[in-house]
C-alpha cells in the first residue's frame, strides 16, 4: 500500500505553526482568566468597600439598598442607610476605582511612549498644572458651585490640560514630537508652575492648608457628581489608548523602528498623549494628586503578564481600580481616632517600599 | 523602483549631500560605500522617509515618497537600522510579529498568515530557537538577526540595511547575506545596504555607489568600480584589488600607509618650577 506523506520539512513547519498557535491560544486563555479573576475581585471589593466604614451597616441592608436602586427589588425603607450606602460609600468606592483605573492606564501609556518604565502619569507635568489651577482658584477665592460641583475640579482640569498643551507646544521640533524634548518640556513646565504655586502659597497664607490638602489627594466628600464629571474623560481616554494598543507596542521600540514599521509616529503619539492626559487630568481633577498607583501598578502587571500593551492596558486598569479601592478603604479606617488619612499618603507609604521590592526582585531586572 | 532627482539632504543649515540623481531598479543588490560621515546613513534615512529632503524629490514606484501613507510605505520598504535597543521584555516572536503591522487591518489581530510569515522569517535568519526568549536577554548579534527577521516579516519589495551586519561575526554575516542574495535572486527583493566592509560588499553587491564629499563619487557595476584607483581615491588609502581564483569576485587588500601619520612628540614638562 502506498502511503502519501509530506516531506519531513513540511511536517516540521506544520508542527511549528501548530505549536505557535496553541501557545498564543494558551496566552489568550490566561489573559481571559486573569481578567475574569480581577473582575470578580473588583465586584467583591466594591461590595466590601461599601460595607466597611465608621457607621456599621449589615450586608443584608447593602444588598437591599443596591437591589432597590437597581430596580430589582422594592426601594429600601431606611433613608439614612440608603444615603450612607448609596450616596456616600458606593459612590466613593466607584470613584476611587475609576480614578485608580485611569491613573494605572495613563501610567502604562506614559511608560510605553517615553520608553521608560519609571515614567508615571505625572511625568510631563499634568499634575502640577492641575495643582496650579486649584491654587489659583483658592487664592482668588472663587467659590460657589457650577452645575452642583465646586469649581476646584474645573480649575484642576483646565490647569492639567493647559500644562499638557504647553508641554506639547514646547516639545514640537519642526512638526515632530520627540520623547526627549517631551520630558525636558515637562520638567520646564512643572518647575515653572511649582514656583508659581509656591508664590501663591507664600502670598496668601490662608489658602495654604486648602492647597496642601488638595495636592495630597483624597476622596473625602466626593460623590456621584464627581463620578459623572470624570466619566467622559475616562471613557475618551480609555477608548483612545485601547484603540492604539498595538501601536503602543511598536512605539515602545523607539521612534525610528516605529516609522519603518508603518506607524505614523507623530499622529499616533499625539493621540496617545491626549488620551493619557485626559485620563490623568480627569482623575486629578476629582481626587487631587495621588502618586505611585500610576507607577507601580503598570510595572507590577508588566512583570507578571509581559509587556504586550493589548493585555497590559486592561489588566493594569483592573489592578489599578482594585488597588485604589483598598487604598481608600485603608485611608478611611486606618486611624483609630476616626479621622481620615489623605489616600495619596496611603498609596505613597505602601507604594514606595513595594516599588523598591519590585526593583530589586529578579524578574523585573530584565526590564532595566 | 526608486528615482531620486536633485536631492539635497542635511540637518538644519548643514547640507550633507548635494544634488544627488540616481535610480534604483527592481531586483538590484546595491551597496552604498564611503568614508565615515560621508552621508550613507543620511541617504538611507531620506530614502526611508525618516528625513525630509531639503531639496529635490524621491519617487518610489510612481509615487512621491512623502505622499505614501505610512502603512503602504512599510509594505514596500523595510529598514534594518545600525543598532536596536529594546527596553521592554517582548519575546522575540512578538518582536518579529510586529513586522506584520503594516499588513494588518483594524486592531491588529494576528492571523495564521502572520504567524507563518514570522516563523518563516525567523527560520531564514536562524533565530527560531529564540522565539520565546525576551529580546532584552539575548546578545547584540542575536538581537540584530531578530530585527532582520522582523524586516523580512514585512514582506517588503525593498530592504534597506544600514550597517546592519557590522556587529555580527563572519559566519552570521555571510548567512544573512546568503539569505538576502537568495531572496534577491528568487523573489526579486531589492536590497540597498550601507556598509563599511568592502569585501563583503564585493562579494554580494552587484552595484556599488561610492559617496564622498557630499556627492556620489562613483556608481556602477561592482566589477567595474571596485578598482584600486577608485577605492584609493574614495578612502584616501592605498588599496590593492585582486580577483579570487575560485569564486571569481574581487577583494581588496589594505596596503600600509606610505607616509605614516606621526604625532609630533612634545616634550612633557614634569613637575613645576
Amino acid at each position: 500500500m502506498k502511503v502519501t506523506s509530506l516531506p519531513a520539512v513540511e511536517i516540521d513547519r506544520t508542527l511549528e505553526l501548530a505549536e505557535a498557535r496553541s501557545r498564543r491560544q494558551a496566552g489568550r486563555r490566561r489573559f481571559a482568566a486573569a481578567c475574569l479573576a480581577l473582575g470578580l475581585g473588583l465586584a467583591v471589593s466594591v461590595i466590601l468597600g461599601t460595607g466597611i466604614g465608621r457607621m456599621p451597616v449589615g450586608w443584608g441592608t447593602i444588598a437591599a439598598v443596591l437591589l432597590g436602586k437597581l430596580g430589582l427589588a422594592a426601594p429600601a425603607v431606611d433613608r439614612t442607610q440608603e444615603v450612607v450606602i448609596w450616596g456616600i460609600r458606593l459612590s466613593r468606592v466607584v470613584l476611587s476605582g475609576l480614578v485608580g483605573a485611569s491613573l494605572a492606564t495613563a501610567g502604562v501609556v506614559f511608560q510605553g511612549l517615553l520608553m521608560n518604565p519609571l515614567a508615571d502619569p505625572f511625568t510631563i507635568g499634568v499634575s502640577t498644572g492641575a495643582a496650579f489651577g486649584v491654587a489659583l482658584l483658592v487664592m482668588l477665592g472663587v467659590g460657589g458651585s457650577f452645575l452642583g460641583l465646586s469649581p476646584l475640579p474645573l480649575g484642576a482640569l483646565v490647569g492639567a490640560l493647559g500644562a499638557m498643551g504647553a508641554v506639547l507646544v514646547l516639545s514640537r521640533e519642526s512638526g515632530r514630537i520627540r520623547k526627549e524634548s517631551l520630558i525636558l518640556a515637562g520638567i520646564v513646565v512643572s518647575t515653572f508652575l511649582s514656583a508659581l504655586i509656591s508664590l501663591i502659597k507664600s502670598l496668601d497664607e490662608e489658602s495654604l492648608s486648602a492647597i496642601v490638602f488638595w495636592i495630597m489627594g483624597s476622596f473625602s466628600g466626593r460623590g456621584w457628581i464627581h463620578v459623572g464629571f470624570l466619566l467622559p474623560y475616562a471613557a475618551a481616554g480609555f477608548a483612545l489608548t485601547a484603540w492604539h494598543a498595538r501601536e503602543l507596542d511598536i512605539l515602545a521600540l523607539g521612534e525610528e523602528p516605529s516609522h519603518h514599521l508603518g506607524v505614523s509616529v507623530s499622529r499616533v503619539r499625539f493621540r496617545l498623549l491626549l488620551g493619557s492626559s485626559l485620563l490623568t487630568a480627569g482623575a486629578v481633577a476629582v481626587s487631587g494628586v495621588i502618586g505611585f498607583v500610576g507607577l507601580v501598578v503598570p510595572h507590577l502587571v508588566r512583570v507578571l503578564a509581559g509587556p504586550s500593551h493589548g493585555r497590559l492596558l486592561w489588566l493594569s486598569a483592573l489592578t489599578g481600580a482594585l488597588t485604589m479601592i483598598w487604598a481608600d478603604v485603608l485611608a478611611r479606617v486606618l486611624l483609630a481616632s476616626g479621622q481620615e488619612l489623605p489616600v495619596g499618603v496611603v498609596t505613597a507609604i505602601l507604594g514606595g517600599p513595594f516599588f523598591f521590592y519590585l526593583l530589586k526582585s529578579r524578574r523585573s531586572r530584565g526590564i532595566w | 523602483m526608486i528615482r531620486v532627482r536633485g536631492l539635497d539632504l542635511g540637518y538644519g543649515d548643514r547640507l550633507v549631500l548635494r544634488g544627488l540623481d540616481f535610480r534604483v531598479h527592481r531586483g538590484e543588490f546595491l551597496g552604498i560605500l564611503g568614508p565615515n560621515g560621508s552621508g550613507k546613513s543620511t541617504l538611507l534615512h531620506a530614502l526611508s522617509g525618516l528625513l525630509a529632503p531639503q531639496g529635490g524629490t524621491i519617487e518610489v514606484g510612481e509615487q512621491r515618497l512623502e505622499a505614501l501613507p505610512s502603512r503602504l510605505r512599510a509594505q514596500i520598504l523595510a529598514v534594518v537600522p545600525q543598532t536596536t535597543e529594546v527596553r521592554f521584555p517582548f519575546t522575540c516572536l512578538e518582536i518579529v510579529l510586529m513586522g506584520r503591522y503594516p499588513r494588518q487591518r483594524g486592531l491588529g489581530t494576528v492571523t495564521d498568515e502572520d504567524l507563518v510569515w514570522a516563523l518563516r522569517s525567523m527560520r531564514r535568519t536562524t533565530t527560531t530557537h529564540l522565539k520565546e526568549r525576551p529580546i532584552t536577554e539575548i546578545s547584540g548579534g542575536e538581537c540584530q538577526r531578530v530585527v532582520i527577521a522582523r524586516a523580512l516579516a514585512q514582506d517588503p519589495e525593498m530592504l534597506f540595511l544600514d550597517e546592519a551586519t557590522s556587529s555580527l561575526d563572519v559566519r552570521k554575516k555571510l548567512e544573512i547575506f546568503e539569505v538576502l542574495q537568495n531572496l534577491n535572486e528568487t523573489r526579486g527583493l531589492t536590497v540597498l545596504c550601507a556598509m563599511h566592509d568592502l569585501n563583503l560588499a564585493a562579494l554580494y553587491c552587484r552595484r556599488l555607489m561610492f559617496v564622498k564629499d557630499g556627492r556620489i563619487a562613483h556608481d556602477g557595476p561592482t566589477d567595474r568600480v571596485f578598482t584600486p584607483e577608485i577605492l584609493g581615491e574614495v578612502y584616501e588609502t592605498p588599496m590593492e584589488v585582486q580577483w579570487h581564483p575560485s569564486h571569481h569576485r574581487p577583494f581588496a587588500v589594505m596596503v600600509p600607509l606610505a607616509a605614516p601619520v606621526r604625532e609630533e612628540e612634545e616634550p612633557l614638562e614634569v613637575g613645576g618650577k
